[in-house]
């Protein structure tokens, strides 16, 4: 009993005590969207010298921290401060040489005269008021031929973690590798760049209202459900048709236990009835490939006590797990057809 | 008496020790989502997973090949499956236990190419413990959520090999 109190406390002690490991941390978290070697895919590449030169560690440091609210980077507000330095001194080892210092300095400019530049010179890849290009930035959302997804500037996160400073800095000498170009170069003044800082600093009032919005949406059920008052086959036969009529294609009904059991030996009463609409799964996935995992569409229908009950998962509930604004619209409609399938199948 | 207290501090204490494990195991992140990337071609990143799911003591009750219904249906598409998980007396238990994880069960890892590479990703199982209010059965979902840690490792160390 004392030999296994003494490991607890050993091993508690332990992992307490040890260093986090960065190359670790970002191959588990990080190495996903930002690739193996911090060359980019779903996240922007990190390795990119004219990126890494040009932002503080507290940038890096605040991104990790709060994410990009629905722009798919999550915020690992669970790390601890010290993962969180390992992770951006590995990072920071791609780069030779020092970070640059973090300059808080506010930049005074004529939003004004910077949103007519903004229009001009940056609407076509960051978007109408700096909202960011759209997909995900992986196979199936875009073509090959850019490096980059423009990140959206009016992102909380974003704001958040970027100084006017950096943001100034990023303007006037543009990031090489990907395609912003330096303004500068490009024939604007620095203090036309000042005029655009302000601008995006603007930003920031309705990014609030954006993230208070989604902090205030309450909590979604995890499965929209029916009791049925048919029996167990009728069910199935209703679904079936509304499957149907709301244009998708059955590809088989299987029992919840197909594949766990032997076959032949599987609970009768759990059936799950799996169906597709591939032109808004093809749709889904190039808004987001990740969404795969709750596909193909399915309806679970289950006798238990004599009772029928039909649950599909609830999309709207999933849709925040992805943290991409521009599934919400898809996870909308498939809350609606999923709710239209289940009243028509028990009608 | 005495030896009945004496089991029931051990079971206690196995359990610290099981959650102790379980919690400092791996970095403390709560991502809704598990994502790997992994520099092996689709072919060989599949096998790799079926392998270590497998070893990890889980079925494969199925793998969707979602590329090929698109395909077959006219859409271009590069690979993409969708693989189903599960125990059976786990999967049983949690179903008839808790209705509202008929419609998650058994978990999926969906798998696909990118740009030469390929991403697997799944919902961390801890979204589905917060379905439920049973504590005794939210170590399990820990558990698989270790579980999947350790087959995203087992498929970076693959690249190695």
């Amino acid at each position: 009993m004392r030999k296994l109190l003494f490991f607890c406390c050993l091993l508690f002690s332990m992992a307490v005590s040890a260093a986090p490991h960065g190359d670790r941390l970002y191959a588990s978290h990080c190495s996903a969207c930002h690739g193996v070697d911090g060359t980019g895919g779903v996240g922007v590449p990190l390795a990119l010298p004219s990126f890494l030169n040009n932002v503080p560690d507290e940038y890096l440091k605040k991104t990790i921290r709060h994410g990009r609210p629905g722009r798919i980077m999550p915020s690992f507000d669970t790390l601890s401060d010290a993962q969180l330095a390992a992770i951006v001194k590995y990072i920071r080892s791609w780069s030779d040489r020092p970070a640059p210092k973090e300059n808080t300095a506010r930049i005074e400019g004529d939003k004004e005269h910077g949103k007519a530049l903004f229009a001009e010179r940056c609407v076509q890849c960051h978007g109408q008021d700096g909202r960011g290009g759209k997909g995900t930035g992986v196979t199936f959302s875009r073509k090959r031929d850019l490096p980059i997804i423009a990140p959206a500037l009016n992102n909380a996160g974003f704001l958040q973690a970027a100084t006017d400073s950096m943001i100034h800095s990023t303007i006037s000498n543009g990031r090489e590798g990907t395609p912003m170009v330096s303004m500068l170069k490009a024939g604007l003044s620095k203090k036309d760049i000042n005029d655009i800082v302000a601008y995006i600093r603007s930003f920031e009032e309705s990014a609030a209202k954006l993230q208070q919005s989604l902090e205030a949406s309450g909590e979604e059920p995890p499965t929209i459900v029916a009791d049925s008052p048919y029996s167990l086959e009728e069910t199935i036969e209703n679904l079936k048709q509304a499957i149907t009529d709301q244009n998708f294609t059955l590809i088989r009904t299987d029992y919840l236990e197909h594949g766990l059991v032997e076959p032949g030996k599987e609970n009768r009463k759990q059936v799950i009835l799996h169906f597709c609409n591939f032109g808004f799964l093809f749709e889904a996935l190039a808004i987001d490939p990740r969404v795969g995992m709750f596909l193909p569409c399915r309806v679970t229908v289950i006798e238990k006590d004599g009772k029928v009950q039909l649950s599909t998962i609830n999309p709207k509930r999933l849709s925040k797990l992805f943290n991409n604004h521009e599934l919400d619209e898809a996870c909308e409609e498939m809350y609606e057809v999923y709710s239209t399938l289940l009243e028509d199948a028990t009608l | 008496m005495i030896n009945r207290r004496m089991n029931a501090l051990r079971d206690s204490l196995y359990t610290l020790l099981l959650a102790t494990m379980l919690l400092f195991s791996r970095p403390l992140l709560a991502s809704d989502l598990l994502m790997v990337r992994t520099t092996q071609g689709f072919p060989e990143a599949m096998l790799a997973l079926q392998n270590s799911i497998r070893e990890h003591g889980y079925n494969i009750t199925r793998v969707q090949r979602i590329d090929v219904g698109l395909t077959g249906m006219g859409y271009k598409t590069d690979k993409y499956r969708v693989v189903f998980v599960g125990k059976p007396k786990e999967i049983q238990y949690l179903v008839n236990k808790y209705p509202v994880l008929a419609a998650y069960m058994p978990p999926k890892i969906s798998i696909f190419a990118e740009n030469g590479e390929t991403v697997l990703v799944t919902a961390n199982p801890l979204v589905y413990a917060e379905m439920i209010d049973d504590d005794k059965d939210k170590i399990l979902f820990r558990r698989w959520e270790s579980d999947v840690y350790s087959v995203f490792d087992d498929i970076r160390e693959a690249e190695d090999k």
